[in-house]
């Protein structure tokens, strides 16, 4: 635990959500080229939340801001934890956490839009947290230690003996990022059955700190592409998990949204298939 | 050695004294005084015996006969009021005699042979069994105190049910002090003795109201439980005429080792997972459901289920690296992997409860077959954040219950609203069961450090760590369901009038005091009870010594989430945001506020959204029977993989 | 200056329109126009919106709806109405149901006319909206500001 460590961790409570926002404009404007338009400037996803500060707030219920509140704190809690090279494990703990209390906010405006929102976003998480959990074990394995600074100073073959892992981790990306074929919570498109799904009766200054909670989420996921990588060096590990990390909006824009029963079947069947078998055959890969 | 005589037969004192109280008012003030009476000597006991090492006590010659007879003719009794109670077994349960008189048999030829094992020390206090009295004492007090006024109400509601509530009293207090006896007995056939008793007890109160589901229910935690204490018996039986390992104490048998004292090890655990629950013997505990809500509280918190798993850790050195433990680890994690699935498709709180405890159970058996310093240290703490806020889980369902007249999680909508007080009890014990950085999450942290670094077979523990994984994320979808509904606005204003009774509001409280204190201090908790029983362990070279504690900033971290789980309420109360209250999204096709929605033909229709059971997806019934197979097989290849 | 101006998000309801302005309204979230250059977002609901677009006249059967999603929306906001039916009622206006144009149920402050409307017509209208937004914007917070002191 140095000074650098510190550093990098409190660099994350200021600018995560920053690299996050770009993310999320690099992102739309990626979707829009996709779909030959021009797309909206890179820094769109910043105007918007300022723009939210500046409206009102409407409530349902006053208390969903309180639990909007937990939403982002355990957010920052997990990615303090993951730039301080602590505990993976603890960091994805937390990171739980933070989508519970999003849910618990969406549950308590109790529209049936919300409601049902949250109940798949719920759903969403009980189908993608075995495999994050079998990421970190695999790190684990790997690097003989929860410790994300153990696991940066790994063996640079890690990605090879974790290929399925990675696999796998991809998959979950996807469901994470609320991209289809797995937005089934909450989507970026408007005008659907669910209407906004979980933030939908989230307004104004509410809604803006669920979007900076995103950005933050952004970065934090990129730190775990990253950490794949990471033995490479910033200037190899970087760009990779960018790219990957994009490859993203590519079947966002390619597949249609599936049904919740298929969706947790498949990440189920995806996590035995690609995690627990990588994990098995681990010993023979050294 | 006084204290330990008064926990165990204070309770029996203060039961007989309440079977005989005149009117119910002074009853009623027997039992409080007789809960805070035993909440005061198991602190006492707790104080006195601080973090020392085990401590042994050896009674007199004369005294230790004369209780040797008592509890063999104790036992006796027992069987022939089991025997007697068979009289009501219809058709399926013809083997519950049967299992009786076998295990009478056994216990008999095992006690009257003519050189069986002699013990020379009876009794013993260590820091785990402390922690275990104090369970007992506390929650299980504070569960008494509950049942006075809840007693009170179900007999009012229910006429039909005839008003045995001495007896009932009576039970209660036997069944605390007989689960004193488990956890201090050193003296194998006396803890069987008071083993056998909590089974009784379970029976009696699960058959409390006399219905025939009441009475088949009871039948069915009476004839599984018969087969843990068959197998107990046999135990016992095995440690008197078999080769090798020739005692009856129960230290000895964990210092033996697992090549000497396997076999007896493995009977036990037969018995404590029988009595814990787990499958495929889970079915009575759900049984027990039809009880009154402070017996189902009793049963899944702080006695019985927690008086299997005790055996279990107690025994876990013995199963420490060899394929048994591996086996009894699966058990557990089948056990927890089916049961979490199966609470995500129950709308009844109660058999969410239910199922949850099995599955938490589970966990406690996987750690106890790995039999390291660490998975005893997760165990014993879940033992810990189990009892405390399944208890107060269990109350504030039952209070809850008598409030609005139902234990559907649905009805329970919006009840931060509508009791903002008895909810935030509630939400303390769902955040205690299974959210970060509560105790349940501690455990499972350490679980999967302790599971990958284990080695009885190649991908022993990746298989464990993977039905954690799996396991873990159904539990996360219910609960959090759960804790939706009780946070949701209501639609309508639908307050409830009723008053929360004060022996209710004084249990609750204090539930919710220390499962909060519990959860904060949890550093203190393992310095007080199980860093000294684990430190013990490994110095007696009964367990390998590891260095996997968990670092000092992860405790940091868990205590500056614990932290903002404080303040965030804290400063949302002192500075609350000031927000335009509008109505819920519904289309703009609102009529009433949130309530109602104008809909086809101009009808006006009230709002309904129900919460997610994936009934369609898990299929309980089917998923339990495959669970009961798996875990089937699996303890037949325990008992096998110890065959000599 | 205001972010409301960087981006405004849109309410799309169709009153009773005969769905020829609709069409021509999502005709702008289309390549061709592509209104997400100027941030516009179609959200579909009205606690995120910022600019209430209807079309089409209102009747018995959307009134309390267009009240309803008016209310929700949050300060500051614009409400646009578009094409002549929305306007007036258009060649509906004499129906026996038919209340008439927008401004009969909910405060209108851009008017977008055409049978239909083009798209280049509502881009204008929302345009002018942003203007109005950004006027509200500026009130409301020296609202905010008296109500502090």
């Amino acid at each position: 635990m140095n000074v650098e460590h510190w550093g990098l961790a409190v660099a994350f409570v200021v600018l995560g959500p920053l690299l996050g926002a770009l993310l999320a404009g690099l992102d739309r404007r990626l979707t829009a080229r996709m779909q030959s338009r021009q797309g909206p400037p890179l820094l769109q996803p910043i105007y918007d939340v300022l723009k939210l500060f500046e409206k009102d707030t409407v409530v349902v219920t006053e208390l969903q801001t309180l639990y909007l509140w937990g939403f982002l704190f355990f957010m920052v809690i997990s990615g303090f934890i993951l730039f301080l090279g602590s505990d993976l494990l603890l960091s994805l703990f937390a990171l739980t956490v933070s989508g519970i209390f999003l849910c618990l906010a969406a549950y308590s405006t109790n529209s049936p839009y919300s409601n049902i929102g949250s109940s798949r976003e719920l759903l969403l998480m009980m189908a993608y947290e075995p495999m994050l959990i079998i990421v970190a074990l695999g790190f684990f394995l790997v690097a003989d230690s929860f410790r994300v600074s153990d696991i940066v100073a790994g063996s640079p073959w890690q990605v090879v003996q974790l290929f399925g892992i990675l696999l796998g981790f991809l998959f979950i990306l996807t469901i994470k990022l609320r991209k289809s074929p797995f937005d089934l919570s909450s989507s970026h498109h408007g005008h659907q059955e669910l209407v906004k799904g979980i933030t939908t009766d989230l307004s104004g200054s509410d809604l803006a700190l669920v979007e900076i909670g995103h950005w933050y989420e952004n970065t934090i996921l990129l730190g775990w592409l990253y950490l794949f990588f990471a033995p490479w060096g910033v200037a190899l590990a970087l760009p990779i998990a960018l790219v990957l990390f994009f490859a993203e909006v590519l079947v966002d824009n390619t597949h249609a949204r599936l049904k919740w029963a298929t969706t947790l079947k498949a990440t189920w069947v995806v996590t035995g298939l690609f995690g627990v078998t990588n994990l098995m055959l681990l010993p023979l890969i050294t | 050695m006084p204290l330990i005589a008064l926990l165990i037969g204070f309770p029996l004192l203060a039961g007989l004294a309440i079977l005989f109280a005149p009117t119910h008012a002074r009853r009623a003030d027997l039992v409080r005084w007789s809960v805070y009476g035993l909440g005061g000597a198991t602190l006492a006991l707790a104080l006195s015996y601080f973090r020392m090492e085990p401590q042994f006590f050896a009674l007199g010659e004369g005294v230790a006969g004369a209780l040797d007879s008592a509890f063999l003719l104790g036992g006796i009794a027992l069987s022939v009021y089991l025997l007697f109670a068979c009289r009501r077994i219809k058709g399926r349960e013809w083997y519950i005699p049967l299992l009786i008189l076998a295990q009478t048999g056994l216990m008999l030829f095992a006690e009257l042979a003519p050189e069986h094992p002699e013990v020379a020390r009876q009794f013993y206090v260590d820091s785990f069994s402390i922690l275990m009295a104090l369970i007992v004492g506390l929650v299980g007090g504070l569960i008494c105190l509950h049942a006075i006024r809840y007693m009170q109400d179900y007999q009012a509601h229910d006429l039909e049910v005839t008003d045995r509530r001495p007896a009932f009293f009576f039970m209660l207090f036997v069944f605390l002090g007989a689960m004193f006896g488990i956890v201090f007995s050193n003296h194998l056939p006396w803890l069987f003795f008071f083993w056998e008793v909590t089974t009784l007890c379970s029976f009696w109160l699960i058959s409390y109201s006399g219905t025939d589901e009441a009475i088949r229910n009871g039948f069915r935690a009476l004839g599984l439980n018969l087969i843990g204490g068959v197998a107990f018996a046999g135990a016992i039986v095995w440690l008197t005429h078999g080769p090798g390992l020739h005692t009856w104490e129960l230290d000895q048998l964990i210092a033996a080792g697992s090549t000497l004292a396997l076999i007896p090890a493995v009977l036990i655990a037969i018995a404590g997972l029988t009595k814990s629950a787990q499958l495929p013997f889970s079915s009575w505990l759900l049984g027990a459901m039809v009880a009154p809500t402070p017996v189902s509280a009793l049963l899944h918190s702080s006695t019985m289920v927690k008086a299997g798993v005790f055996l279990l850790v107690k025994l876990s050195p013995v199963f420490h690296d060899t394929y048994a433990g591996l086996l009894l680890s699966l058990v557990g994690g089948v056990t927890f992997l089916v049961t979490s699935l199966a609470a995500v498709s129950q709308r009844n709180a109660k058999r969410v409860l239910a199922y949850s405890t099995i599955a938490n159970l589970g966990l406690i058996v996987m750690c106890a077959g790995v039999g390291t310093a660490t998975t005893i240290w997760a165990a014993i703490l879940l033992i810990l954040f189990h009892a405390v806020a399944k208890a107060l889980l269990f109350l504030s369902v039952g209070t809850t219950e008598h409030l609005i007249g139902s234990r559907d999680i649905e009805d329970m909508e919006g009840l931060v609203y509508r009791r903002p007080v008895l909810a935030a009890m509630m939400l303390v014990g769902i955040l205690g069961m299974f959210l970060a950085p509560f105790g349940m999450l501690l455990s499972k942290y350490t679980c999967f450090q302790a599971f990958l670094t284990m080695d009885v077979m190649p991908g022993d523990g990746i298989l464990l760590a993977a039905i954690l994984a799996f396991g873990s994320a159904p539990t996360l979808f219910f609960w959090s369901k759960w804790m939706g509904k009780l946070v949701a606005m209501p639609r309508r204003p639908n307050p409830i009038e009723a008053a929360i009774p004060r022996d209710e509001a004084i249990a609750l409280f204090t539930l919710t005091l220390i499962t909060y204190v519990a959860c904060a201090l949890f550093p203190l908790a393992d310095w007080m009870f199980v860093q000294p029983y684990t430190e013990f362990l490994t110095g007696a070279g009964l367990i390998p010594l590891t260095d996997d504690r968990i670092p000092w900033e992860t405790i940091a971290m868990m205590t500056a989430m614990l932290g903002g789980i404080f303040l965030l309420p804290l400063i949302f109360w002192l500075r609350p945001p000031r927000f335009a209250v509008v109505s819920g999204y519904l289309s703009g096709a609102n009529v009433d506020g949130s309530a109602s929605y104008r809909g086809a033909m101009g009808a006006e229709r009230e709002v309904e959204s129900r919460g997610y059971y994936l009934t369609g997806f898990i299929q309980e019934d089917l998923l339990v029977r495959r669970g009961l197979i798996g875990a089937a097989i699996l303890m037949t290849l325990m008992l096998w993989s110890v065959n000599p | 200056m205001s972010f409301l101006k960087k981006s405004p998000w849109i309410l799309h309801y169709a009153a009773t329109s005969c769905n020829g302005c609709d069409i021509e309204l999502l005709a702008c979230l289309t390549p061709l126009y592509d209104v997400e250059r100027f941030g516009i977002v179609n959200t579909g609901n009205p606690k995120h919106a910022d600019i209430f677009l209807v079309t089409g006249s209102v009747n018995e059967e959307s009134r309390k709806v267009v009240e309803n999603l008016y209310a929700q929306m949050p300060d500051p906001k614009a409400v646009v109405a578009i094409g002549a039916c929305a306007l007036s009622g258009g060649i509906f206006r004499d129906a026996y149901n038919v209340y008439g144009g927008i401004d009969q149920v909910i405060p209108v402050d851009v008017y977008v006319p055409g049978c239909a409307a083009r798209p280049e017509s509502i881009i204008d209208g929302i345009v002018q909206a942003l203007a109005i937004l950004e006027e509200r914007a500026r009130d409301r917070k020296r609202q905010r500001k008296v109500v502090a002191s």
